[in-house]
């Protein structure tokens, strides 16, 4: 099986099925396996901080949700973070491209990336960082704890992580 | 006519569906003129009312209302193509379109000015789009639950706040009791 529908499997298996997400390089193959699922609502939203409000309404409204983003989006989120998700004690998941890691082409993209944990780190946010193949047998108990405490949750997945299964 | 009289006029209205009401002074009108369990009332995050809103509406089949304002939707803008293509019958978007930022001290917004909110709406790719008076805002809203189509309603008005407590309620207590609300059969 592939890592995408790994990953999309275990959403589901999780009751997920609403996803929102703004693409990353890293992230496309799991994001066409949610577009593919039948039992996911997939809505691409444009910004980041937009799609985390679709995500509060759709829970809200009784549907699991999850967000797929990279990390330069962390930035333009905080306020909807502190003062939506977790003022309203809402659960979400944010599976994140951790771009500007190691194999990072692209030098800009570090410029984030030193910041990345750093901000989730302020935010008292939960992160889990996928490094190695293996890491993805986490994914399971970590969306079990994000809608126990229904908190926000980071799932940062970098380059090695996503080269375990090919050239990126 | 103000925010606050488009929103005394709408309140019998408003009191029987699920309403996400916009950060500041619209939601300490609504609050103060008809509190209800059915309405969410946002303490922060500017600009994500018709965000939620339309996550609300594609989650569950009840009507959701979203009271925003023009200064909110130019914040994020993004919406509008987002609502356009992910459509959501019962979805209605009524953005009290006053020119300003009423909350922060009526500061003008470019709404008020060149820009229009139904043209933008429009060229998104939103299919009912409504521009009406202040006081046509009841008869509008009504149509378009009436009409069980997504709808883009921009009422215009006149720039001005009532004086209003500050909403002192849990934002967990608003969440918890708008949840039950949602789930609640009828
Ligand atoms: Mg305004």
């Amino acid at each position: 099986m592939s890592i995408d529908a790994r990953i999309v499997d275990d959403l589901q298996a999780n009751g997920i099925e609403f996803v929102t997400t703004v693409p990353c390089k890293q992230l496309a193959g799991v994001i066409a396996e949610v577009d593919a699922r039948p039992g996911i609502h997939h809505v691409p939203s444009n910004k980041e901080d937009e799609g985390m409000g679709l995500c509060a309404g759709a829970w809200m409204g009784g549907k699991r949700p999850c967000i797929i983003m990279q990390n330069t989006a962390i930035g333009v989120t905080i306020n909807t973070l502190a003062t939506l998700i977790q003022y309203y004690r809402l659960p979400l998941p944010m599976l994140i491209s951790y771009r500007g890691e190691l194999r990072e082409p692209v030098a800009c993209q570090v410029e984030m990336a030193v910041h990345t944990k750093a901000l989730l780190a302020q935010l008292n946010i939960p992160t889990y960082h996928f490094h190695r193949q293996a890491d993805v047998e986490e994914l399971d108990q970590i969306l079990k704890y994000t809608f126990m405490c229904n908190k926000p949750v980071a799932i940062l997945t970098d380059a090695s992580f996503w080269g375990g299964y090919g050239d990126q | 006519m103000i925010r606050y009289d488009i929103l005394t006029e709408i309140a019998p209205i408003l009191r029987d569906h699920l309403v996400i009401c916009n950060i500041g002074i619209p939601s300490q009108e609504l609050h103060a003129i008809d509190d209800q369990p059915s309405n969410f009332y946002m303490l922060g995050t500017m600009g994500l009312a018709s965000s939620i809103g339309l996550g609300l509406a594609l989650a569950q089949p009840k009507p959701v209302i979203v009271i925003d304002g023009d200064g909110s939707v130019l914040t994020n803008l993004g919406t509008l193509p987002t609502i356009a293509n992910n459509v959501a019958d019962n979805y209605i978007l009524l953005i009290v379109d006053n020119g300003s930022y009423g909350s922060t001290g009526d500061q003008p917004t470019y709404a008020g000015r060149k820009t229009s909110l139904a043209a933008m709406a429009r060229a998104a790719g939103c299919e009912r789009v409504i521009e009406c008076a202040a006081e046509d805002t009841g008869r509008v809203l009504t149509e378009a639950l009436e009409a069980r189509q997504m709808t883009v309603i921009v009422a215009k008005c006149d720039s001005g706040n009532r004086k209003m407590p500050v909403i002192t309620m849990d934002p967990v207590v608003i969440r918890d009791r708008f949840m039950k609300a949602v789930a609640a059969g009828g």
